[in-house]
């Protein structure tokens, strides 16, 4: 079993494995990947980099969409 | 009017009334509305994905990106930092390079910063974003937004929300004669007849959303616009008569008694 680290997802604490990956978190949040944007430590990624970058203790996630919005 | 389509930096636009996602009941009343508004450009925004709840459905679930085109706006954004950013994620999120690019100055009145707003277009610009600004009545800042690159300008007509109306015509005017870009009336109209005046006044389009997703029937007043739009336009192109401040009879003094 894989040991957990803390990281901040859109602004909230939780757990997750050490050596999960942004598209893991993503597909443990049931989040789909096609238009959302994710932002790492203020680093915007490539979405076909997703699975390519692990977490560690103390990353800030951001995943960010579109919603309904105006003028 | 079969070809008179709107064109900007490249794309056709079928529809000269755009329209804004939010306020919405729900996303089927949304879906309805933008139906009704015969639109086929919309406006959405960039924020934090629901991840406590993931029931929620979203928009463009709604929205066929196929049968339209999602313009990302930088809503909410009051300094430069912040709506690079969002035009950034909402690069990220999307599939195109336009954002609606809005810096706001003030939140009593949602002003747009517009000596941020250039800053921000310049910097968007150089990494190939296609900007569409958000910006006040003024044709002098209008002519910088189009010098440093913006296909076009997107004046508003009063502040977001109001549904004040057009509430200067006549520097609205000057920016449709000096500006060589096409002019996107962007908030604070009310009613159709804003939307017909906006039209008739020389705008290639008007972009709403409070108008229309506001009303008390949101479907019906959307479809008020579609026909506000449509025949602001017609009269623009038709040409009106000039405004005499006496009368000229229409029936001929000839053949009379």
């Amino acid at each position: 079993m894989a040991e957990t680290i803390q990281i901040q997802v859109n602004g909230e604490q939780r757990g997750c494995r050490a050596d999960a990956t942004v598209g893991d978190l993503l597909r443990e949040l049931t989040v789909k990947t096609e238009r959302v944007a994710v932002e790492l430590n203020l680093e915007i990624l490539d979405r076909k980099d997703f699975d390519h970058r692990s977490l560690k203790q103390g990353d800030r996630v951001e995943i960010l969409s579109f919603i309904g919005g105006g003028v | 009017m079969a070809n008179d389509r709107l064109i900007i930096a490249g794309r056709e636009f079928k529809s000269r009334l755009w329209v804004g996602t939010g306020k919405y009941k729900d996303f089927a009343e949304t879906k309805k509305a933008i139906e009704a508004s015969g639109a086929d450009v919309v406006t959405v925004a960039v924020r934090r994905v629901n991840i406590t709840d993931r029931s929620k459905e979203n928009l463009l679930d709604y929205l066929d990106p196929k049968k339209y085109t999602i313009l990302p706006n930088t809503a909410g954004c009051y300094n430069v930092e912040d709506a690079v950013r969002y035009a950034r994620l909402a690069r990220a999120a999307g599939v195109s390079d336009l954002i609606k690019l809005e810096v706001l100055g003030d939140e009593r009145t949602l002003f747009p910063d517009t000596a941020g707003l250039i800053e921000a277009a310049k910097i968007l610009i150089k990494e190939g974003f296609i900007v569409l600004p958000y910006t006040n009545d003024d044709p002098i800042v209008a002519q910088k937004l189009v010098d440093i690159g913006c296909p076009v300008v997107m004046p508003l007509a009063a502040p977001i929300g109001s549904g004040l109306g057009i509430r200067n015509p006549y520097n609205l005017k000057i920016i449709m004669e000096m500006i060589k870009v096409p002019i996107i009336v962007d908030a604070g109209v009310g009613t159709a007849s804003d939307a017909a005046f906006a039209m008739e006044l020389g705008a290639d389009a008007v972009l709403m959303n409070t108008a229309i997703a506001g009303a008390q029937d949101p479907i019906a007043m959307a479809e008020a616009m579609k026909y506000a739009v449509y025949a602001g336009r017609l009269a623009y192109k038709a040409g009106r008569i000039p405004r005499k401040l006496y009368a000229t009879a229409s029936s001929p003094i000839e053949g009379m008694l």
